[in-house]
């Protein structure tokens, strides 16, 4: 059920690959928080700026593979 | 009983009762969140229980149950396992599986058969492919020997580099969610060795001390 859904919003973006990266940025950044801190409330926060941070190295990698597609 | 205690530059100390930690760390690494439900840190045991199977089993359903599974076999060295078999449990079928099929024998858990086309088999859309699953419609009775896919079973056959195998029919049938549901179980089986180091030595918290320490570096520059 979660799955097909999953699939059904994934089949609604043009970019459809791209949102199997959420699962994994979320599940990472909340283990990695929560190795860092015993508390929930600083583990939420270091969980957010690890998303924030992975998401914008994700933005910068696709900024520059789609800029070197124009290297021709 | 292992008492962290990590002093804070505002507030009170963080205590944390590991209680026996190599034991915690066996129990973590068995199942996610198990070594913490044992220490009694029920939020974190919670919290990385389900980040960590939940990112396992919708990886496991992208792959329909076959990216997981153990094989050094010519052609198909499963090096994924090691990282995959970092969250425990969860991974023992693919090494019943292994050890099932080591001298040969087919696997449990069958989930379909596949066979050689024969000779004559009429051309269809698709039917390139080497092996094809056995469904009433296609076994057009065939009755000889087939390949069976079992739950985190090796492919069976030989794995050839050039030829079409089995291993070529599980990426040809789920194309990229076989590599996806591959690298969802290794992020997972990864991240369970940060929750079974968590379990063993406590959650690395930068304590006053740390923290007076790296100002006095930075002062010092």
């Amino acid at each position: 059920m979660v799955h097909t859904m999953l699939i059904l919003i994934a089949a609604a973006t043009p970019v459809p690959k791209l949102w199997y990266a959420l699962p994994l940025i979320v599940s990472i950044s909340l283990v990695y928080g929560a190795t860092r801190h015993e508390h929930l409330k600083p583990i939420l926060i270091h969980s957010l700026r690890s998303a924030i941070w992975v998401t914008g190295f994700m933005a910068v990698i696709f900024a520059v593979i789609w800029l070197a597609g124009f290297w021709n | 009983m292992t008492e962290v205690v990590y002093n804070q530059p505002d507030g009170d100390p963080i205590v944390v009762d590991l209680r026996e930690p190599s034991r915690a760390a066996l129990l973590a690494w068995m199942w996610p969140g198990a070594g913490h439900f044992y220490q009694r840190r029920f939020a974190k045991g919670f919290l990385f229980m389900i980040c960590i199977l939940s990112i396992f089993f919708f990886g496991l359903g992208l792959g329909r149950g076959r990216v997981v599974y153990a094989s050094t076999k010519p052609g198909d060295y499963r090096w994924q396992f090691a990282c995959q078999a970092g969250i425990g449990l969860p991974v023992a079928p693919a090494i019943l599986q292994a050890v099932k099929t080591s001298a040969g024998g087919d696997p449990m858990f069958v989930m379909c058969e596949r066979f050689p086309p024969p000779p004559n088999y009429p051309k269809a859309k698709g039917s390139e492919r080497a092996f094809y699953r056995i469904t009433p419609q296609n076994r057009n009775g065939y009755d000889g020997p087939t390949l069976k896919d079992g739950f985190m079973a090796a492919p069976q056959g030989p794995i050839l580099q050039n030829e079409r195998d089995v291993l070529g029919m599980w990426h040809f049938d789920y194309k990229h969610n076989f590599d996806l549901g591959t690298l969802f179980t290794i992020v997972a089986g990864l991240l369970n060795l940060l929750a079974v180091y968590d379990a063993y030595v406590g959650p690395a918290i930068v304590t006053s001390e740390q923290l007076d320490a790296a100002n006095r570096k930075k002062r010092d520059r």
